[in-house]
């Protein structure tokens, strides 16, 4: 049995210790704001915080995710700063990506509190948008930095 | 909830079958015979909005939600005419329904095709408010007027919200078109906004959005598919025994082959059943299946390659024909050849293909990421053989489609399963099985020739192109480009006295689809490398050259069947691009350094004049930096201007992922590329680092906008790197052309 939190909540599991965290959060515990894009840690749809962290939670298997605390874009108190300037920019296309960028830029900037260009998109390049919002989501990092500061 | 009732249907319809809505110029591909089976829409208010008494207003929105903004844009029309406050105002996803008329969102006309259908269905709604509020005041319906979401008398200052006055609406009978006085275009609050946002914003950030991926039915089953790894091949030969020892696996289900032409099938296989995806993904792993043969199994890139350019060599069907290029070419002089070389590509849009499908008492109803749910309803049909009607198709938000969610071969998949299952079942295609198994962009072989005068302008113009055709897909002998040459190749805007397009025969060895702007995507690439060509060989500035060629503002004369009598190709339009965007980038006074440039290109597809300038720096070790594009535009009236430039600058991205990386080959039949690691699309710090988008304010009818800021890109990228290391790049990706 594996034991687990997400979003605060204490969980457990039974099934194939190698069935990757993303799938365990979208089939089973029916989170499906993460998203699968690559199932190869090459997108970065389905980024997720574990212990605080940003992980991409299709190669995270439920045995690694064992004892972690886990918080997925449902866990995310809303709006949150970042959220917030992803609508002022009018960032989203299709959307499908966004919940792993707003994860992995909630991680970034609870690290860096005012990241550089540079900054950004060295901790953005993991996430693929192939619609391509990327440059309105460098600004939106800019402008989620300064509401938090 | 009130539906605005109507007592007088019939008349109505027949108003709208007269004036039907694909005498709308070019229909695309295949996409002009599905428009031929489709009816015209039915313009009546209860079919599209219903307004409850709390004053919500929901309006139905038929067209499908991929990123590009129909699902927002068409009910945002209909709100401006039914005066409606759009902070009130809910929409609904259309089922499958040709009641909607033609719900196919692609080819970049979802606005172009229902602007004016949509004002009128919101002006009949705001014409039966007013006819109840003024039976109710018993004053003439000419003395009131609408506020938003109001109805007002001035003369006495009454006023009565939409939600007081729908029940009565409800019940007046559907005004006829001609009484409908629209708006005028300066009263406008919502068409042309800078406020306008896409709706679903809020629910995509907070993780809410429901996408075909996040469909789910209780009791369902979750199958992932091997599917032939050849075109045509079929299961010869199944060991699914270590399959089933996974846990979670229940059972494996052999699929039947295809027949072709190939169509929206699905491709046959062998399907694993499991309780969650995980377990469908592993399981497939441990098959063992053997395949038969196919002819296709002899489809090897290399070798295709040169079939195809020499095809593109050859004297082909002529697309359009002016003058007489032969005795021009005859005559001698000056002329320059080149040939120009596109890969295959795959859409990879964030969101693999998915479906869910629930057959039950010889119904189906689906669920699915799709563009086209009329399609998605005859492709499950044929494949189960029953009626169309007996086929419910609900529309998800699409996580991206790019062209590739107009064919529904998934969804069918879900449908055939569900069937033999008899229970829900979920099918996801793995990012591997997105790229294996996609309908590929064609590969294209192109050929240029042209005659220069002593002035440097060519006095003679011919193109010829090769490429598997989208026909393929419907007729399996198919070897001819169709639709494709409304797609950049017979509508050359230059003033040139003699110039012949042609197309040359080719065979497809792979589903061949659309993806994004189509064929644009060679045509531009070869036409507007080859005029950047042209006008280093005379020496003149790229931009001054082209606005040279393209001569006076007129109309291009096209053939009869080619012309798009509402979007005639005017070359001031043009003009006013090229000229717009060289004023933004600051054209004239580009700084000319060695590994620094600007290129130009400019292209009109889906009726919408772009012209775009790249930057590029060409570092030493020959890696293509972008730090600044811009692209003018002209795509006549606009209903969100925001979310153009959102459109415009997603081309620049996927414009580079084209032109930098995309490259999809096959050995023996078999696709080489399978995810992003040797699939790349561009990333953050690969992506243009800033995109300009500048509108043209016009009141032309509305013209596409998802599409066509993607054909200049390439091109405009590519002459950028010649400007920086005067290495011509003739073949993308451009990773095949040795900059340093
Ligand atoms: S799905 Fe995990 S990185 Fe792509
Ligand atoms: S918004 Fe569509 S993939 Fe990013």
């Amino acid at each position: 049995m594996i034991r687990l939190k997400v979003n605060g909540r204490e969980r457990s599991f039974s099934g194939d210790p190698d069935m990757p965290l993303l799938w365990y959060l979208r089939d089973t515990a029916g989170l499906t704001g993460t998203k699968f894009g690559c199932g190869m840690a090459l997108c970065g749809a389905c980024t997720v915080h574990k212990d605080g962290k940003p992980v991409r939670s299709c190669s995270v298997s439920m045995q690694a995710a064992a004892g972690s605390e886990i918080t997925t874009i449902e866990g995310i108190a809303a709006l949150h700063p970042v959220q917030k300037a992803w609508i002022a920019a009018r960032v989203p296309q299709c959307g499908y990506c966004q919940t792993g960028q707003i994860m992995q830029a909630i991680a970034l900037l609870q690290t860096n509190k005012h990241p550089t260009d540079a900054e950004i998109d060295q901790a953005m390049s993991g996430n693929i948008c192939r619609c391509g919002t990327y440059q309105r989501i460098r600004a939106a990092i800019h402008q989620a930095a300064k509401e938090m500061a | 909830m009130n539906r605005i009732q109507n007592v007088s249907r019939r008349g109505f319809l027949q108003g709208a079958l007269a004036s039907g809505v694909f005498v709308l110029g070019v229909r695309l591909g295949a996409r002009r015979a599905w428009a031929a089976e489709t009816a015209a829409p039915l313009i009546d208010p209860n079919l599209w909005l219903s307004i409850a008494a709390d004053g919500t207003v929901t309006i139905t929105a038929h067209r499908s939600e991929m990123g590009c903004g129909s699902r927002t844009a068409l009910p945002l029309v209909v709100a401006e005419e039914l005066d409606a406050d759009w902070s009130r105002v809910k929409l609904e996803q259309a089922i499958g329904d040709q009641r909607y008329g033609d719900q196919d969102t692609d080819g970049s006309h979802s606005v172009a095709g229902s602007f004016d259908d949509m004002r009128l269905v919101g002006g009949m709604a705001r014409a039966m408010l007013i006819s109840a509020a003024a039976a109710q005041w018993q004053v003439p319906a000419s003395q009131c007027s609408t506020q938003p979401h109001v109805v007002l008398h001035a003369a006495s200052g009454r006023k009565l919200g939409f939600g007081e006055l729908a029940a009565a609406a409800a019940k007046l009978p559907v005004p006829a078109r001609e009484q409908i006085k629209l708006k005028p275009r300066s009263s406008w609050r919502y068409i042309g906004s800078e406020k306008n946002t896409l709706y679903d914003v809020p629910d995509i950030v907070t993780g809410k959005a429901v996408f075909g991926m996040d469909a789910t039915l209780p009791g369902m089953v979750y199958a992932s598919i091997e599917h032939p790894p050849v075109l045509g091949q079929a299961v010869k030969s199944l060991d699914n025994k270590s399959a089933l020892a996974v846990h979670g696996v229940r059972r494996t289900v052999v699929l039947d082959p295809l027949t072709p032409p190939h169509g929206f099938q699905p491709l046959g296989g062998v399907a694993v059943i499991a309780d969650n995806t995980w377990s469908a993904f592993k399981g497939r792993q441990r098959l063992k299946v053997e395949w038969t043969a196919s002819p296709h199994s002899a489809y090897n890139s290399a070798q295709y390659r040169k079939a195809l350019q020499s095809s593109s060599r050859n004297p082909g069907k002529v697309a359009r024909n002016v003058g007489d290029v032969d005795a021009e070419f005859a005559k001698g002089g000056k002329l320059i050849e080149a040939e120009y070389y596109t890969p295959h590509l795959a859409h990879a849009s964030m969101e693999p293909p998915v479906a869910v499908a629930d057959y039950r008492n010889g119904k189906v109803v689906a669920w699915a990421p799709t563009q086209n749910p009329q399609a998605a309803q005859a492709t499950i049909a044929a494949a189960l053989k029953m009626n169309k009607e007996d086929v419910t198709c609900h529309v998800t938000l699409l996580g991206g489609a790019f062209g590739r969610k107009s064919m529904p071969d998934h969804v069918a998949e879900a449908a055939v399963l569900s069937k033999q299952l008899g229970k829900p079942v979920k099918v996801v295609w793995s990012r591997e099985d997105d790229i294996r198994f996609d309908y590929y962009h064609s590969v294209a072989a192109l050929y240029m020739k042209a005659a220069v005068g002593a002035d440097g302008k060519p006095t003679a113009w011919l193109q010829r192109s090769a490429f598997p055709p989208i026909a393929s897909t419907f007729d399996a002998a198919a070897r001819y480009g169709d639709d494709e040459m409304a797609m950049g190749w017979n509508d050359l805007p230059y003033d040139i006295a003699h110039h012949r397009a042609e197309n040359s025969p080719a065979d497809h060895h792979v589903r061949i689809g659309w993806l994004r702007s189509v064929s644009n995507i060679y045509h531009a690439f070869a036409v507007q490398s080859f005029v950047d060509e042209l006008a280093a060989v005379a020496g003149k500035d790229p931009v001054a050259y082209q606005l040279e060629l393209l001569g006076a503002d007129r109309i291009v004369k096209l053939d009869g069947s080619d012309a798009d009598p509402l979007y005639p190709i005017d070359t001031g339009r043009m003009r006013h691009v090229m000229q717009l965007v060289a004023e933004k980038s600051g054209w004239a006074n580009r700084a000319k350094v060695k590994g620094r440039g600007m290129g130009f290109a400019v292209h009109r597809s889906f009726r919408t004049y772009v012209a775009t300038v790249v930057e590029v720096e060409v570092d030493a070790q020959g890696k293509v930096h972008i730090p600044n594009v811009w692209s003018a535009l002209d795509a006549g009236t606009i209903v969100s201007p925001d979310n153009v430039r959102n459109q415009f600058q997603g081309a620049a991205v996927m414009g580079t992922s084209l032109a930098l990386y995309g490259d999809i080959t096959a050995t023996d039949g078999v696709i080489d590329q399978s995810n992003f690691h040797n699939y790349p699309v561009a990333r953050m710090n690969q992506a243009p680092r800033n995109t300009q988008v500048y509108i043209v304010d016009s009141s032309a009818p509305p013209a596409g906008v998802g599409e066509p800021g993607l054909p200049p890109f390439a091109p405009a990228l590519c002459n950028a790197v010649f400007a920086a290391t005067g290495r011509r790049v003739r073949e993308l990706p451009l990773a095949k052309t040795k900059l340093v």
